[in-house]
Parts: structure tokens; sequence; C-alpha cells
């Protein structure tokens, strides 16, 4: 499954300014790349069924 | 090869054979004829090393025990703190934070044994990365071929002991970064168990699953490295607080009782045959026919990625905030987009996580031993590891270098990279794999194949 290229460029335009985290107009073709790289490969996961009581690795002890 | 391994070297100094003050003056002249080509130092510690090899040979002159690993040198990736300069973690941004106040618990360790550590060394800027071409402090080269990468992100550590100029390094592996480089650089690399060696002191990548390990060019130094190393810190959160067993006086035990096979599918695919052929090479010496397949080590890898990118970005957000322009070009990018991924996502991996975690410690149930290959490839050449053909594939060079490594650390698994005998040819690593905790059997097995000659670092042609 690929992703749409556009949208990812969104993605990084809105969460850029949600996260106050700016993105250079030089980088940001290189990070949207890597942006539908990483939204590939987590299709992977969610495409996979996970039984409903498997939690989140990490567990926390008090 | 020609020069000792560590526990030869340090039984030659008990024996005062040599001493301490002669073996790191050695060391420190051929680090200074060396790593201009080789560039694997990005520190060499002459007053300290030189101050601490009169204190193992003032110890010995006494007849007091100088410790299991008396004047043997050693060297640190340069995420691990040192007392008195900056912890690089590869990055031109950390050059400028103050200098560490005390060593790293893994240094600590070593050098309470009698080791001295001679410097730090290259790595990818914050262990993002499996070739060390880092362009702030340039690439590491392969001491076998200096046109090629050392591997990564423990490139230095790697380049450093297969040029004989250390005989152990430590590194650390979050996704392969000490394997790699074991594999390119051709000789042993060590990633045990998550959480069996204090990370206390280092700079973290992604602290799921970061672990630190050695590096050396014999399997009896990887034990007695770790040996020193293992055990509880409180200073490290996800250290455990499990019993240690010395792993040492395994070795000896040989293949007795193991069951060993030969990892399928994913791990026999996507490879340059060269690499699938090393490793049916050492199973075939070992008589194993047997062969298991990984649970969805594909989707694996791919979670990996995701809490990788999603921690790593996390970890050095407020620099990206505001010093983005002074990251390395080859990290920038990938770092920035990790902070954007959803939530949702990285939750995900991590239920996959456990998920996976459950059905390979099933399949552990049956066997105690897997073979899998290290790397998919020899190494690539320097500047030329974004896209090339591995395995008959148009790939990601860089990326797809973790191809067997990821599904692994990503548990926390032990994982010992052996250098095959390739004479003439580039190294290339198999890798051991076992359930948590069985680092001993691990150790076994590879100072099995080592005795048979199957397996074992040998020195780069163009330093003889």
């Amino acid at each position: 499954m690929a992703f749409d290229r556009a949208a990812a460029a969104s993605l990084v335009d809105v969460l850029s300014g949600v996260l106050t985290l700016p993105v250079d107009a030089a980088y940001r073709e290189g990070v949207t790349e890597h942006i539908v790289r990483l939204l590939t490969v987590a299709a992977l996961l969610t495409e996979f069924p996970l039984p409903e009581e498997v939690e989140v690795a990490p567990v926390f002890h008090p | 090869m020609s020069a000792p391994d560590a526990c030869a070297l340090a039984a030659d100094i008990r024996a005062r054979r040599v001493s301490a003050r002669e073996t790191v003056e050695a060391v420190l002249a051929r680090i200074g004829a060396l790593n201009p080509t080789v560039n694997c130092f990005t520190d060499v510690l002459a007053d300290r090393a030189r101050r601490d090899a009169a204190g193992v040979d003032a110890r010995v002159a006494a007849g007091s025990n100088p410790g299991p690993l008396a004047g043997v040198p050693f060297a640190v990736k340069n995420l691990f703190d040192v007392a008195g300069i900056s912890t690089l973690a590869g990055s031109r941004l950390y050059r400028e934070r103050p200098p560490a106040v005390r060593d790293a618990a893994a240094i600590r360790a070593l050098a309470a044994a009698g080791a001295i550590l001679v410097g730090t060394l290259n790595m990818d800027e914050f262990a993002y990365g499996f070739t060390t071409e880092n362009s702030h402090y340039g690439p590491t080269r392969n001491p076998h071929d200096l046109t090629r990468v050392a591997g990564g992100s423990s490139g230095g550590s790697g380049a450093a002991v297969a040029a004989g100029l250390v005989p152990i390094a430590l590194g650390s592996d979050t996704n392969g970064s000490i394997r790699v480089p074991a594999s390119f650089c051709g000789v042993f690399g060590f990633k045990p168990t998550y959480g069996r060696i204090s990370r206390a002191g280092t700079v973290l990548f992604a602290g799921s699953f970061d672990h630190v390990g050695p590096l050396a060019r014999s399997v009896r130094d990887l034990a007695a490295a770790f040996d020193l190393m293992q055990g509880p810190d409180q200073d490290d959160p996800v250290c455990s607080e499990r019993p240690t067993s010395a792993t040492t006086p395994e070795l000896a035990r040989g293949l007795e009782n193991l069951r060993i096979a030969v990892a399928d599918g994913y791990f026999a695919t996507g490879a340059d045959p060269e690499a699938l052929e090393a490793t049916a090479e050492v199973a075939g010496s070992l008589g194993v026919t047997r062969r298991v397949a990984f649970p969805e080590p594909q989707r694996a890898r791919a979670a990996a990625m995701v809490i990788t990118a999603a921690e790593g970005s996390h970890q050095h957000l407020e620099l990206l905030r505001t010093r983005a322009a002074d990251f390395d070009p080859l990290t920038r990018d990938r770092f920035l987009a990790g902070a954007f991924i959803p939530a949702a996502l990285v939750l995900r991996a991590q239920r996959f996580r456990a998920w996976y975690r459950e059905r390979v410690r099933e399949m552990f149930q049956s066997v105690d031993v897997v073979i899998a290959p290290t790397t998919p490839c020899v190494a690539p050449f320097i500047g030329k590891t974004d896209w090339g053909r591995v395995g008959g594939f148009e790939v990601p060079v860089r990326a797809h270098l973790g191809l067997f490594t990821q599904p692994l650390s990503f548990i926390g698994l032990p994982v010992i990279s052996m250098p095959v005998v390739r004479n003439g040819q580039l190294p290339l690593g198999v890798q051991l794999v076992g359930p948590p905790w069985s680092e001993a059997r691990l150790l076994r097995v590879a100072s099995t194949l080592e005795a048979t000659g199957v397996v074992g670092s040998r020195e780069p042609p163009h330093h003889a």
C-alpha cells in the first residue's frame, strides 16, 4: 500500500504547526518522503489482525 | 591473526612478558599511523591511557591482582560517557556540551578489571544509520577495503577492532548497530539480551530496544567482556535484576544437548547469494538441517522502524526545533519525520511487539539456537549507499542493511554475529540467535565454530 504524497506533505505542514516544530522548506520534500515510507511500512501493522487482549509491550512498574 | 586477543594480552601482561605501558604505547602509535586513513577514532585519550597503564604495571610489580583484563586497551563508541570529554553521539551539536563527569557503567566495569580506555569511536549521528558515513566527522573506512563502509552505527568500533587497533570495543545496538559493522569488518559482535548490560551513561537512541555490547576478534574476548559488564544497575531503569551467570566457564562445553536450526523464509530471501551461502556453510559445518520460521518477521521489522523513528525523534525533539540545520543531512529528515508519526501507529507497533514476543517464545520451546545471516550483502561502497541492487532487487541500501537484524533486536533477543572465514573475499557475518538470557549457549556454539575454523577474525590484508 502506497500513501498519497500530497496527503503526507499536508500532514507535515499541519503537525509542524501543532508541535511547533518548524520544517525548513529545504527539508520538506525529504521529510515527506520519509513520512510516506513510515506510513507504508506501518500499514503492515494496521492490516494485521491482533487479538484485543494484546497490550502494548512496555509495562510500567510503579 | 597476528595481534593477540584480549585474553592472551592480559596473560602476557600479568606474566610480565610485556608491560601495560609498552602495550599502550604500541597502540597509540598504531592509532597514529592508521587512524588518518581508517578514521575510526574521534578522541584519543593518550594521557589517561598512559596513567592507567602505569597503575596496572604498578599492581603487577607489587604482586597484587591487576584484574582479568589487565592492561588490555579498549575503545568505545562515542555515545558512551567518558569523564572529561564531551559525549558526541556522532553529533556536531553535542561537541558543545560540557564534558561528562563520570564514565559510563560499561566502561567502569571493564576499567575495574584492568582494561585501559584509549579513545572514543566514530558512529552514525545519534546512532541512526548502518554505514557510519558521518557528515561531521567523516566516514569510517572499512579496514578490509578502504573504499567501503565499515557498517554502523558502531562503525568505528568494528573498524578499530578489525584494524588491530584494540582487541575489544564497545558499541550499541538498537536495530543491528553492533552486528552490521561486525559483519562488514570481519569481527565478532555480541548484543546480549535487552536489559542484561547497563546502558547508564550512554546517549540513548530508541530506549525500547537500545542495547550495549562488545565487539572483539575472539569468542573468549566477547565472553570475558560480557561477564564483566553483565548484571543489575539501578542507574538504568530497564536493566534486569535477574541474577548473572558467568559464560566463560561454559565455552568449552560444546554443542551437547543443543537444538539448532536455520532461520527459513524471510531470512533466506532478499540477500545476495554469498550471504546465504555463508549461513549455509555455518549450518552445514554443524550438521544442522532443521529449519524454523520466525512469525511475521517483515511486520516485526516494520514495527521496529516505526518505534525507532518515534522514539529517536522524541529523544532529540528540542534540538530539531531549534538546531535542525546542524543535524547530519543523512539523519535530519528521518528524525523530523519521526516526530509526525500518529500515536495510533506507534501504539499499534508496540502491541504487535507484545504479540510477536509471545510467538517467538513459543518457537524457542522447541529450538535453542537459530542461525541466520547478519547482513544481506558485503559492505557497500562509501557514498553509494542510497539505492543499489541487493538480492536481485533495487533497494534503499542503507535501510536494507538491517533486514536480518531488526526483527531480532526488536524483542531484545541475544544475538552474536560471527565472521565467517572467507579467505580472499570481503567479510560477512552470520548470526546465532537464542531466547532471552541464553547468552552462554550462544557463546558455546560460537566457540565451537571458532575452534573448527569455520568462523574467525582475519587481519585485513593491507595491514599485514
